[in-house]
């Protein structure tokens, strides 16, 4: 067994027993990079000085005998959205190809005082913007299970090095999916937490009412312990919850006897891969074993979440990246002749075709005379939305779904934008809801993952998690690892 | 058709956007393409419905008014792409 095939939990119970070094399982695991790294891209920037420089800080802790935290000299990466004071932070965009952040995300600064290790920044759909990490100004991120397909995304670099094992844990941000559909198409475990529950400071803004930062992991448990050390009140976010986080690894009991688990019967319909369905199904009839009770519901507006969120995303967008105009910060164009033009050529240079159309679509849906008929009514199909789930949850405890309705699918760039726009039909409306979303791998198609979504209530965490750890720790999906991440190779 | 070519370029001006001329037909497509399918939101009846703006209840976050330590003139200008007389250089704005 290999140091970058292992859990969290199980790496700290090794340094905890002396087994290993913190030092030496991050030189692993940047072995581990140079080996697959070509091959997957799963990183926009690396920073191995000061990886190792925390790795033997928390060698030095553990030989005093000093307590440490779970995570603490456990590598991991860091979606390249979100903020690492002093290092390259791009949102994989030609934009902030060379910004270096003067602060550090919230998350950032708690997984800091763990003392956790930050191995690199991952590749991502421009500002988060995709479903295929195929938007990256710095190429795509190839999916380890098969590198002629898309890891998903936006947060597909996040959830590729998790498969391909150069990373143990990572941070992804989901607005739309981002953390849940590349986790499936990866088999790996992806919460996107209760809207609120995780601070956004220094996560850069795409559409402030639905990003929410997240962990991508190899186990239910160490999704746990990195939502442990990530939850929690920030005053300089004016939407962090002030509630009390549990200890969420508390949550992690095996059993599921009495959960009544809701299918909406809207995400079994037409779309769905019928081979993606049959393994969900049989996911459903596990947890029939195990003794949950299924119970079949109903999301009317379903059909209709895909393009509220395609008009209420883009308008948040297109406000959000107002900011960019080459004055302070990002790519400048330097040939202009007035400061006007000057705003207008950086942003066409600096921004992507798909950053650039969502940037106009928000524009106009936001612009006088459109506002009403789009954005306005769009916020008003939304409360519908968030009222479907709030009629389901009578009558169950959480909600299964497949998490995408297809495997990972080439790459090719043949698909249109409102084909791949479609796909994330069975994530979005999580987001529109502000819910709590898990995906874990729940089967295969073709040889590539399946994952199953488990959808909680309102700061419910606790339920998907107890139900997500009892599938697991019954099938044991999460220890296939993809053919370039381990065990098939060698 | 909602929008035509020359919407399309309006719109890409106000976005402080240039859509090259190269590109237009296939953009506006794109932008028919999209506003098309949102013509299934008139289907459903919303009057009456409160609009979601935000999911949760919050309001008014404040915190006490003490002075905090804000970003020094160094990180400010961090990542200036033009820096004059400690400031941040633009073209000429004023003819």
């Amino acid at each position: 067994m290999k140091l970058y095939e292992l859990t969290a939990h199980e790496l700290h119970d090794k340094l905890m027993g002396r087994e290993i070094s913190s030092v030496e399982l991050t030189n692993a695991l940047y072995e581990r990079i140079d080996e697959v790294e070509d091959k997957v891209n799963a990183y926009v920037t690396l920073d191995k000085e000061n990886a190792l420089a925390q790795a033997a800080k928390v060698d030095a802790k553990i030989a005093k005998g000093e307590s440490i935290s779970v995570l603490a000299g456990i590598p991991g990466g860091i979606k390249d959205n979100i903020s690492t004071k002093g290092l390259r932070t791009t949102c994989s965009s030609k934009m902030l190809g060379n910004f270096i952040p003067i602060y550090d995300a919230h998350v950032i600064e708690r997984l800091r005082a763990d003392e956790t290790i930050f191995l690199g920044k991952t590749n991502m759909d421009e500002f988060a913007m995709g479903s295929t990490t195929e938007s990256s100004y710095f190429g795509v991120t190839r999916n380890p299970w098969n590198l002629e397909r898309v890891p998903g995304g936006s947060s597909g670099g996040s959830a590729a090095a998790i498969a391909a094992g150069e990373a143990i844990w990572t941070l992804g941000s989901d607005t739309g999916g981002s953390i849940r559909q590349p986790a499936s198409f990866n088999g790996c475990v992806g919460i996107k937490p209760t809207y609120g529950r995780v601070s956004r400071y220094g996560c850069v803004a795409f559409a402030s009412s639905l990003d929410q930062i997240g962990p991508i992991t190899k186990d239910v448990t160490d999704a746990a312990i990195v939502l442990n050390s990530i939850c929690g009140k920030d005053e300089q976010d004016s939407t962090s919850l002030n509630v009390e986080v549990p200890d969420f690894t508390k949550a992690l009991v095996q059993n599921v006897k009495g959960l009544r688990i809701g299918l909406p019967k809207e995400y079994f319909g037409e779309g769905i891969d019928p081979r993606v369905k049959s393994e969900v199904e049989k996911a459903v009839k596990k947890y029939e074993e195990l003794g949950a009770a299924i119970v079949e519901v109903s999301l009317p507006h379903t059909e209709y979440a895909v393009i509220t969120y395609y008009i209420i995303a883009p308008a948040e967008a297109s406000a959000n990246l107002a900011r960019y105009d080459g004055v302070r910060y990002g790519y400048r164009n330097l040939e202009a002749k007035s400061a006007a033009e000057m705003v207008t050529l950086s942003r066409t240079e600096g921004f992507g075709a798909e950053v650039r159309r969502r940037i106009m679509l928000g524009t106009y849906v936001l612009s006088s005379g459109y506002y009403d008929a789009y954005y306005n009514k769009a916020m008003k199909v939304r409360t519908l939305i968030r009222r479907d789930f709030e009629e389901a949850f009578q009558k169950c405890d959480l909600l299964l779904t497949p998490t995408s309705p297809v495997v990972a699918y080439p790459i090719d760039g043949k698909m249109d934008p409102l084909s791949i726009y479609m796909l994330d039909v069975t994530t979005i409306p999580v987001n529109m809801a502000g819910l709590p979303g898990i995906s874990i791998p729940c089967g295969f198609v073709d040889g590539l993952p399946v994952g199953m979504q488990l959808i909680g209530k309102v700061l419910d965490e606790a339920t998907i998690l107890r139900a997500a750890y009892t599938f697991e720790q019954a099938t044991g999906y999460h220890k296939v690892f993809a053919p370039l991440g381990g065990k098939h190779n060698d | 058709m909602k929008v035509t070519a020359q919407d399309v370029k309006y719109i890409a001006q106000l976005s402080r956007l240039i859509v090259p001329e190269a590109d237009l037909e296939k953009s506006t497509e794109e932008f028919n393409q999209i506003l098309n399918y949102a013509d299934i939101l008139q289907k459903i009846d919303t009057t009456g419905i409160e609009p979601t703006p935000y999911v949760l209840p919050i309001s008014n976050a404040l915190r006490k008014d003490v002075a905090k330590e804000g970003v020094t003139h160094e990180e400010a200008l961090l990542n200036a792409p033009e820096v004059y007389n400690d400031g941040f250089k633009v073209p000429r704005v004023i003819e």
